[in-house]
């Protein structure tokens, strides 16, 4: 005991701490505060939702006596979950597979090298610079159905107007179509930023490759097929991340477009969280919606984030 | 297409407007939709404008430099068990934001934060905390490693290295931090409806997403709100939109 303080002493003096360590310290210090922000605020708040899941809290005076799964249960038999449920399968596969193939699509047109291109591309990734929140109220206006006595308005006007006026629709007011109106904004708002990833992606092939496969007797539709689609793969890979984990969590649009719509057509998870547990106080069941939530979107970004730790560490 | 048909239908809002009410085609619903209407009884954006812009400006400051800090020291100060901690960090981006939501809002009412810009700026520059220290360690990645060690034996420490040779060239960085965060923060819609339930203190989202809420207010005036509401994020846009690009390209990782 009394002999430690001389030894560390004799250490310091001895010169390995005093010229490593002072900058080891002072690094791992300078990370500590973000480090212990985040096992706090993301790690610890999770584990407190979780455990809040699980208990009786349903009013604004916090109740922590023990349940167990008895939220969950309730949870996936209520009907309202049961269809946010569905809307979001639905709305993250239309979503998805909306997006990639529209931005894959712009940006082979734009590979062409076509006039204008860095026009284009201005005008395509415009909507990545606005808020959801103004996508949706703009959207909420293209696409209201207008009024029996006062015409039709937004897109169903415009499509009066150049003949098409039976595709008129009630959009989001229909039950039957719900959510998908929802789709149609999301895409509007993210196939830019795919057809971006997509365009460094394809600035990244050589142009031999094409060359030589054209050579070779390839048609342009195989050289997509076959070289240029495969060579693509960790671009849609990282797309159906981003993509996905967004398409999850989807909140402010639906908010600013719809709200939860009629017989909840286009609600979804993250807005039934909110309702609730904002407005209405059952903090345990907004704790499991949100836990749901959270498996949902760690199905998809954990094996990611692994994988890209794995590739690094290899490098 | 529909992105053009779509970037067309938002110029189209004003003329289908002109169409409707061709006689009174004046700046009239931007005036209505900034001030608001006592008549009808509805608040303009205007005040919610400017604590958005007290919120985003020194939210965005903070958290570029924590960022830089933090990128700065994980990619060339690596301690043992940096990765799998830069690992854990990122997940903290990705999270739905409502897996803690709760604890956050209790947390935030006992310091006294609940329902104030301080208190925003908090919430941002701590989720912040994740995409900024990716951006920041990707470039520091590009930085030779030389250039640190040349420093090191010229006796420099860790801060020394950083203010003189990391910190001055860190400038492109910063840029697409700063214009990374300054959109998120002034787009952010879910913080501010649950931190700032005052309609005084909320961001512009969140009045926008009130303003169009209410069934009093004409459709024009939502448009004008919605325009006015984009501005700053536009102007960024047009103004910087080189750097938003790399922003979008960074925040999808390795991709």
């Amino acid at each position: 005991m009394v002999q430690t303080k001389p030894l560390a002493a004799a250490r310091w003096r001895s010169g390995r701490w005093r010229l490593r360590n002072p900058d080891r310290v002072i690094a791992v210090l300078l990370v500590l505060p973000s480090l212990a922000a985040i096992a706090v605020f993301v790690y610890g708040f999770i584990g407190f939702t979780a455990f809040a899941s699980l208990t009786r809290w349903d009013n604004l005076v916090p109740d922590f006596s023990w349940v167990g799964l008895e939220n969950y249960f309730r949870l996936f038999n209520t009907q309202r979950f049961q269809i946010d449920l569905r809307n979001t399968v639905t709305f993250t596969s239309l979503f998805l597979l909306t997006s990639l193939a529209l931005g894959f699509a712009l940006a082979v047109l734009l590979d062409r090298r076509i006039r204008g291109e860095g026009i284009f591309r201005s005008l395509y990734l415009f909507p990545l610079a606005l808020s959801f929140i103004v996508t949706g109220v703009v959207w909420r206006w293209l696409l209201n159905p207008g009024s029996a006595e006062l015409g039709s308005t937004g897109v169903n006007l415009l499509l009066d107007r150049v003949g098409l006026g039976a595709l008129k629709s009630g959009w989001y007011t229909d039950p039957r179509i719900g959510i998908k109106a929802v789709v149609i904004a999301a895409v509007w708002q993210m196939s830019g930023y795919m057809m971006a990833m997509y365009l460094a992606g394809l600035r990244g092939i050589p142009e031999e490759l094409r060359e030589a496969a054209l050579v070779d007797g390839a048609s342009e539709f195989q050289v997509y097929r076959h070289i240029i689609v495969p060579l693509l793969h960790p671009i849609t890979l990282g797309a159906l991340i981003i993509l996905g984990h967004i398409s999850l969590k989807i909140f402010d649009l639906v908010v600013a477009m719809t709200g939860p719509g009629p017989g909840f057509s286009s609600d979804v998870p993250a807005l039934f969280m909110f309702d609730t547990t904002f407005r209405g106080n059952n903090f345990a069941q907004g704790a499991g919606i949100a836990i749901i939530l959270l498996v949902m979107v760690a199905a998809l970004i954990v094996p990611y984030l692994i994988y890209s730790l794995r590739t690094e560490v290899q490098r | 297409m529909l992105l053009i048909t779509g970037l067309k239908s938002f110029e189209e809002v004003n003329l289908y407007r002109m169409w409707d009410l061709p006689t009174r085609f004046s700046l009239d619903s931007f005036l209505k939709a900034w001030f608001g209407s006592e008549s009808q009884g509805f608040r303009g954006i205007n005040s919610n404008f400017w604590n958005s812009v007290r919120l985003a400006v020194p939210a965005t400051l903070l958290s570029a430099a924590l960022g830089s800090l933090n990128g700065y020291v994980l990619s060339k100060w690596r301690f043992r068990g940096a990765d799998g901690l830069f690992t854990l960090l990122l997940f903290g981006m990705f999270i739905p934001y409502q897996s803690i939501l709760i604890p956050l809002v209790q947390l935030l009412s006992r310091i006294g934060l609940y329902g104030t810009i301080p208190g925003l700026i908090f919430v941002h520059v701590v989720y912040g905390i994740p995409i900024t220290t990716l951006i920041f360690r990707n470039y520091y990645a590009t930085v030779p490693g030389e250039l640190v060690e040349a420093a090191k034996i010229d006796g420099a420490g860790i801060l020394g290295i950083y203010r003189h040779v990391v910190f001055p060239i860190s400038m492109p960085a910063f840029a697409v931090v700063m214009i990374w965060q300054f959109t998120s923060i002034w787009n952010d819609f879910l913080f501010g409806v649950i931190v700032t339930p005052r309609p005084a203190v909320q961001p512009v989202m969140v009045a926008l997403n009130n303003l169009a809420g209410s069934y009093i207010v004409e459709w024009n005036v939502q448009m004008a709100g919605a325009l006015l509401a984009a501005l700053p994020t536009m102007l960024v846009y047009v103004v910087l939109g080189r750097y938003f690009m790399r922003g979008l390209l960074a925040g999808s990782l390795k991709g």
